[in-house]
């Protein structure tokens, strides 16, 4: 293969796999963030204590995270052609890509949020915050670093994800490292397509962890 | 002015279920708290007056019983009246609970964005507020660069942003050094005096409640084993929750020798020196001691002393002057 051949090809991969993670991750921060956000909140001795929407919210996220996402992929096949006009193919992947992040998502939010000390959610109550004023101005805010860092874990998972689309009929990376590496005996096309991912995911695990650190204004 | 009182709690209750059963964190208590005091509420851990506190802003919520706030009942507010309260009643906490993630200005700032206050008028105000508190010059810092000290300064401003007319005070010194409590005592008083804003103060350290309180109460096992202003709960503590506290012992027991007394106050305020010693030593003066029970917590004295007032009337008023010196509270008794 020529040199531009090359270029073509991982460039190509490069960008169907950020087609399919860029907006999943988006779109599932869009449904995940809401829904980890809710079962923080409504959980025993929260602001907005809810026990039965909290225990129903819990059972959910918790089933839907437990599906193997190979398995929910072609489970969905049906549901995504309704959906996305198709049920294969890399834009098709973005849906059963959010179905399966979403949750995990919201997990993520949870675990950031559950750290912020009780004590500063209490000192925002007793000045007479309303729930979205704690939500909103400290809940966030005093979770971000960590929340930035669950983003970057979340954007790695989805990319991980990504790989398996060669199944469903995408492309990407890992799709180009399977049906064009690995199924051809081409190993030059495997490793250079596994190199590129590995990068890419360092890249992107780098860039939060520093990001997450330059904001944090804990430790000074 | 009607002589009504500010804050009046009544019958109040509150009994946590856990898992081992039934916990009574506070058993019908009944208490006044007046415009422009400083009202301390002392107890051993576990005596509930840090339920009792939470309750009067609502962060904690009594099973029966009232609490009337300007003769309306907070109890039974709807959540738009608690939120008014709640600016009006501040409240400032042992852990500072401070917003990591916003500089010292952006803290002091929080509750005037939340009420609305325009973003010119929020950022003049905050610098008057870190004024009163001395931290001016602090107000980019962020809470993670500032000492203990000044964490709880920034608390306090933060709680003076809404103009209340009560601070809440849960153990806001229990957590700093005794010279940083010191200076955060006394910014508390120069607060009630200044800004006549009425404070509520719990600790579970006699000498708080000795240093800026007028009146007291203390609890003991969720129930009000006494109350009175300072200077009577001291010099004649009834209860044995308050001697308790103070490490006194019980009251006059019955071999001490018959005729006047003086009794010595201990209440870990005073510097921790040999003060008979020293009146003996350096004034010449000697005392009979008639009987002492003192202890050493955490390097403070606490305790009661008795001795026999001295005959001479001369030697007499040397001897208090030099306990007054001293800062030693002195009570003329008469032992049976």
């Amino acid at each position: 293969m020529s040199q531009a051949q090359w270029t073509d090809l991982l460039l190509g991969g490069l960008w169907d796999t950020l087609y399919m993670t860029i907006p999943s991750t988006i779109l599932a921060y869009l449904i995940g963030m809401p829904l980890g956000i809710l079962f923080v909140i409504t959980g025993r001795d929260h602001i907005l204590p809810r026990p039965r929407l909290n225990s129903a919210l819990g059972v959910v996220i918790n089933f839907l995270r437990s599906i193997p996402f190979i398995i929910l992929l072609a489970m969905l096949i049906p549901i995504t052609r309704l959906v996305m006009g198709s049920g294969i193919g890399t834009r098709s992947l973005i849906f059963p890509l959010v179905i399966s992040a979403f949750p995990y998502v919201a997990r993520m939010v949870e675990g950031s949020l559950n750290e912020v000390d009780r004590g500063v959610i209490e000192a925002a109550q007793s000045m007479g915050s309303t729930t979205a004023q704690i939500i909103f101005k400290v809940m966030i805010p005093e979770a971000m670093p960590s929340l930035l860092n669950g983003a970057a874990i979340v954007t790695v998972t989805i990319l991980g994800y990504t790989a398996m689309a060669s199944a469903a009929g995408g492309g990407g990376l890992g799709a180009i490292a399977i049906t064009k590496g690995l199924n051809l005996r081409r190993m030059d096309i495997m490793y250079a397509a596994s190199i590129a991912l590995v990068a890419l995911v360092q890249l992107i695990t780098i860039t939060g962890n520093r990001y997450t650190r330059s904001i944090d204004h804990r430790k000074r | 002015m009607s002589d009504r009182p500010l804050i009046e709690i009544r019958d109040l209750s509150k009994v946590y279920s856990t898992p081992e059963g039934e916990v009574v964190a506070l058993d019908h208590i009944d208490l006044n708290v007046h415009k422009g005091e400083i009202y301390g509420v002392i107890g051993m851990s576990g005596a509930g007056k840090s339920t009792l506190i939470r309750c009067i802003n609502r962060l904690d919520t009594p099973n029966t019983g009232r609490i009337l706030y300007h003769g309306q009942d907070i109890l039974t507010m709807g959540k738009a009246d608690l939120l008014q309260l709640r600016r009006k009643v501040s409240m400032i906490f042992q852990q500072f609970n401070l917003l990591m993630q916003r500089t010292v200005g952006e803290n002091v700032r929080y509750p005037l964005e939340i009420a609305g206050v325009k973003r010119r008028q929020a950022d003049e105000r905050v610098i008057e507020l870190l004024k009163i508190v001395g931290l001016e010059d602090r107000v980019n810092a962020y809470p993670a660069q500032l000492s203990g000290g000044q964490r709880q300064r920034v608390a306090i401003a933060r709680a003076l942003a809404s103009d209340p007319e009560v601070l809440l005070s849960d153990e806001a010194t229990s957590a700093l050094d005794p010279m940083t409590t010191q200076a955060i005592l006394s910014l508390l008083q120069d607060i009630n005096r200044r800004l006549g804003i009425t404070i509520i103060l719990i600790t579970h350290e006699m000498a708080v409640i000795r240093q800026i309180c007028d009146r007291v109460t203390i609890l003991d096992g969720g129930r009000i084993a006494e109350e009175g202003t300072v200077d009577e709960v001291f010099m004649h503590t009834k209860s044995e929750a308050g001697r308790r506290l103070f490490g006194a012992a019980p009251q006059d027991p019955q071999d001490e020798p018959a005729g006047p007394a003086l009794r010595l106050v201990f209440d870990g305020s005073s510097v921790d020196r040999p003060v008979i010693a020293t009146l003996v030593k350096e004034h010449g003066i000697m005392v009979n001691i008639l009987s002492a029970d003192m202890k050493q917590i955490g390097g403070k004295t606490y305790g009661q002393m008795l001795i026999r007032t001295p005959e001479d009337e001369g030697t007499k008023l040397a001897v208090l002057r030099f306990l007054k010196e001293e800062n030693i509270p002195v009570k003329e008794v008469n032992i049976q």
